[in-house]
């Protein structure tokens, strides 16, 4: 049982400050992902958790105890690292049992528990083997092994998959989750990759500059982006964001084109105020390839050329220009569409998203 | 079917050139140890032949027992010489592997002002013939009083060594990943632990090079050592060396017996060490 709180927490090297205040309350049992592009102060806010950096200021909270303090191993934690830091002078036995060893276990109950993580992970036959026989996934799922052994309060990852190919990235995210599933542990998962946040987490916190930028599940963050940049960062291929002038209900774009207010933006916005106009790639399609909005009325047709193509089998990723740049479009159960071909476009405006232009702050 | 043939032919031919010219190679790095060795089993007068003689008429062990003799039966006190120099480059090799850990774990793993400036400074003291030091030492040692004693000697083979110590452990130590310990600590280790659990063991081929080569330095040094010894409370086998050259004549046969008798626990010592000195034992550690 151990939720983890954050409050106010600070990190400063010298004169630079990296993590400006931040406050997190992670529930007990929760897998929350910290995302962000690099140096954005995730990876220190979870060094900071683990008690591998001193806290420069603020509060964090391990079940109920204030753990600022306390050295890593007091905080009952266990860590999965990106580079898996497996003792390469040890057996992938005495790397998992080294916890218990240290903690004066008997070999007797060190084999048991070491036996049953194994058994977890499927490691059994690889257990008299040295880390340098493995390959990159059997290591990390013996880093898992590791830490699901000293059966922490606290499982924390920093960026577990990055080393691992992208086939391998997606059999070992599956065993994280089910890990997750069976040991029902708290999880702190640091990364970089928006698509593993999403699969993985519980909620997602999407930190940028050393402050967070919003926490939420999965579907809050996609669906109700509370910024410009959360609404770039989350989603694959990224949302189109264009900036444009309110006029009489319409979005006046530089290039002269318009595209009217989405709906239920049209009594937050007055003629005259700079706003960022965002839709995704899902809600812009060649009318009749995609998704049924909910609210008709609300789709906007516009016959646009196309510039290039990009066939994934199941969906075509379209670009077209609009607007004197490149818009993504995803086509579902797609056709052929030439280069400079000029087709129908639907803009799905009830699916679209409008941001202060200057502050980036959502206008929801 | 013939070019599968020529091709077999052509590698043996290889391999027996290989094998031919490496044999070539040791007979001349052998060759000193090996005339030393010989010259210590026969008589100065086939010694100092010429033209040589290659093939010895005759051998025999009496350098070794005159030398284990004592003194004034025509021998050395080499029990007194080798206990000196056991005591002195044991004590100083240690002294200097531990320095050399706290140092070049700290050089590899913390940042502090001026390192760069440090480091060079120590590398800097490497730069100056030990020779040319010879006379100061010997003067502020007797000043000081501590002149012909263990102390002095391992006081001086300390700092001899510890630039290198420093220099090659921190290598080491740079090539174990940082994360390794970080995992140590979050497994329960104190920082203490952390280190002779995992940091020790994984730098140990790199500490023990340090620790043969300070050895060695320390075992064959002369040129300080001819100063700081005057006699048998300090003086070591190298400078025991000395004993066999009288006014007139050198003890050939005596110098390579004594010769002999240095290099052999050198040489056992390395042969143990050199065991563990099993490189790329990180591998594995991180990535793929």
């Amino acid at each position: 049982m151990a939720p983890v709180t954050l409050r106010k927490l600070v990190k400063r090297y010298g004169a630079l400050e990296v993590v400006h205040g931040i406050d997190l309350e992670v529930k007990d049992r929760e897998f929350i992902a910290l995302v962000g592009p690099s140096g954005c102060g995730k990876s220190t806010t979870l060094r900071m958790i683990a008690g591998l950096e001193d806290i420069s200021g603020g509060e964090i909270e391990i079940g109920d105890r204030v753990v600022n303090d306390l050295p890593p191993r007091a905080r009952n934690i266990s860590m999965v690292f990106q580079s898996y830091a497996l003792y390469p002078h040890m057996t992938v036995a005495e790397n998992m049992g080294f916890s218990l060893k240290i903690a004066g276990q008997s070999a007797d109950e060190i084999r048991k528990r070491v036996v049953e993580a194994a058994a977890i992970l499927d490691l059994g036959p690889l257990l008299e083997r040295r880390p340098s026989q493995l390959s990159g996934g059997q290591r990390q799922r013996v880093a898992m092994g590791r830490a699901i052994v000293r059966n922490p309060d606290v499982f924390l990852f920093d960026e577990p998959l990055s080393n691992l190919d992208a086939k391998l990235r997606t059999q070992v995210r599956t065993e994280i989750k089910r890990l997750h599933a069976k040991v029902k542990s708290t999880m702190i998962y640091v990364t970089h990759d928006q698509v593993e946040a999403m699969t993985l987490s519980d909620r997602i916190v999407i930190m940028r500059d050393g402050y967070i930028e919003q926490i939420g599940t999965p579907e809050e963050v996609f669906q109700r982006p509370a910024s410009k940049f959360v609404a770039g960062f989350i989603g694959s291929p990224p949302m189109n964001l264009e900036d444009a002038v309110v006029d009489n209900g319409r979005l006046m774009f530089a290039g002269g084109q318009s595209l009217p207010v989405p709906p239920r933006f049209l009594e937050k916005v007055t003629t005259g105020q700079k706003v960022t106009f965002g839709i995704r790639p899902d809600d812009v399609y060649p009318t009749g390839h995609g998704l049924h909005s909910g609210d008709a009325s609300a789709v906007h047709a516009m016959a646009l050329p196309v510039v290039i193509t990009e066939p994934l089998g199941n969906e075509t990723l379209v670009f077209i220009t609009f607007t004197g740049r490149d818009w993504v479009s995803r086509m579902l159960n797609p056709r052929p569409l030439k280069t400079g071909e000029t087709v129908e476009m639907s803009f799905d405006l009830s699916q679209a998203h409008l941001f202060d232009a200057a502050t980036g702050v959502s206008l929801r | 079917m013939s070019s599968v043939t020529s091709h077999r032919l052509r590698r043996r031919l290889l391999k027996v050139g290989h094998v031919i010219g490496l044999f070539i190679a040791m007979a001349i790095i052998c060759l000193p140890g090996f005339w030393i060795v010989l010259s210590s089993l026969r008589p100065t007068v086939e010694i100092m032949a010429k033209p040589p003689v290659w093939v010895p008429e005759s051998l025999s062990l009496d350098a070794y027992r005159a030398m284990f003799s004592g003194v004034g039966q025509g021998g050395i006190p080499v029990w007194d010489y080798f206990r000196n120099s056991l005591i002195i480059s044991i004590t100083s090799t240690v002294i200097a592997l531990m320095i050399g850990m706290s140092g070049g774990y700290a050089f590899a793993r913390y940042r502090f002002k001026g390192k760069s400036a440090i480091f060079l400074g120590f590398m800097l003291t490497r730069a100056v013939p030990g020779i040319a030091l010879s006379l100061p030492l010997f003067m502020i040692y007797a000043r000081t009083g501590i002149i012909d004693t263990h102390f002095s000697m391992i006081l001086t083979y300390v700092a001899l060594n510890v630039p290198f110590t420093i220099w090659l452990i921190d290598g080491f130590f740079r090539q174990v990943p940082k994360d390794l310990a970080e995992a140590a600590q979050i497994d329960g280790c104190t920082r203490w632990q952390a280190f002779w659990q995992v940091e020790f063991p994984l730098a140990g081929p790199g500490i023990a090079s340090a620790g043969i080569f300070a050895f060695l330095t320390s075992w064959n040094e002369y040129a300080l050592a001819s100063q700081i010894t005057r006699s048998v409370n300090s003086k070591t086998l190298p400078v025991g060396l000395l004993d066999y050259t009288a006014e007139f004549t050198i003890d050939w046969r005596g110098m390579c017996a004594l010769a002999v008798v240095m290099i052999v626990p050198a040489l056992t010592l390395t042969f143990i060490i050199q065991k563990h000195l099993v490189s790329g034992l990180t591998f594995g550690a991180v990535k793929g």
